[in-house]
């Protein structure tokens, strides 16, 4: 029965572009995916996994990736937040794979928040 | 929802939301059965008599954001349409399972969909939850326990989000082979 092992996933990790995984210190971005039944239904999965791509490929060590649950925005789903350190949170709607990678390499990476995706500062 | 593997992340969501810290996922596939069957049970605080009784109903939940709860009603009409139902287990304090059966072969059951993404999306989300996954097809399965991959004196952490993607890509080949009755590399073909 194949089952994964810690091998499995220490041969996933060296695949990785990454060489550091194990992410400890301060992180220095959040962005919170919201997956309740209202951004499931709306296609948060798809964003997620788009995230994870980028993730994977960015290679950065100071960048958490939470989920959350419904945050009571149901029209405007899928919702993504960013939280750069120091700075206000962004609320990004209607979010899709595409718009998730471009937020992630213009936001997340550059710094420049992108406004036509926004639905609001918290 | 379009795809049982939705369902799952949103029967998973719930667990961790009300409290999960350990979230059981089993799919069970037999195509001789003509059955599908999908659980998730977890840890968490579990339901009160009242609450499972009135589970179906979109107009009752625990959640404060909005006062309709979908997810379960969803399921349920969907496992109905395929010929099935849902069945709720939970009591205060010894958690809830939560369980839906499927006629495999039923024209209007929906594709179980990208299973391998859902498990991924949850392993990365959730870091303070552990998640132990089973997919059988037929007399063959595979199976992930993160308890057993969360080695941090090794270095390697399962819900590192720069693995989720590797993690998806394991479970997606190793589901394929699963489908494909144990072999490797070839569809649909009995000799290769």
């Amino acid at each position: 029965m194949p089952k994964m092992t810690v091998d499995d996933l220490k041969r996933i990790k060296e695949r990785t572009l990454q060489a550091t995984a194990l992410r400890h210190g301060e992180a220095r971005v959040k962005i919170t995916v919201h997956m309740g039944t209202c951004g499931i239904a709306a296609g948060a999965r798809a964003v997620m996994t788009a995230l994870m791509e980028e993730m994977a490929e960015a290679g950065r060590t100071d960048i958490r990736v939470v989920t959350s649950g419904c945050m009571g925005m149901c029209s405007s789903e899928p919702n993504v937040t960013v939280e750069l350190l120091g700075e206000e949170p962004i609320v990004y709607q209607h979010m899709d794979a595409n718009r998730m990678r471009q937020v992630f390499r213009r936001h997340v990476l550059l710094g420049e928040v992108q406004s036509d995706f926004a639905l609001a500062k918290m | 929802m379009r795809e049982l593997s939705l369902h799952i992340l949103d029967l998973a969501e719930n667990a961790v939301t009300a409290g999960a810290r350990l979230v059981a996922i089993t799919v069970e596939e037999s195509a001789a059965a003509d059955r599908l069957a999908i659980r998730v049970a977890d840890d968490g605080p579990g339901l009160p008599e009242e609450k499972l009784r009135r589970l179906e109903d979109p107009f009752v939940t625990t959640r404060t954001t909005r006062r309709v709860g979908l997810g379960l009603s969803l399921l349920a009409a969907a496992a109905r349409r395929a010929g099935g139902g849902v069945e709720v287990r939970s009591a205060p304090g010894a958690g809830t399972e939560v369980s839906a059966v499927f006629r495999l072969g039923h024209i209007d059951r929906a594709p179980i969909g990208d299973v391998a993404a859902t498990i991924a999306a949850l392993i990365a989300g959730y870091p303070a939850v552990d998640f132990v996954y089973r997919h059988r097809i037929e007399e063959r399965e595979i199976a992930l326990d993160t308890r057993e991959l969360r080695t941090a004196a090794e270095g390697v952490d399962p819900a590192d989000p720069a693995l989720a993607e590797g993690i998806a890509r394991w479970l997606r080949e190793e589901l394929g082979r699963l489908a494909r009755g144990g072999k490797e590399g070839c569809d649909a073909q009995d000799d290769c």
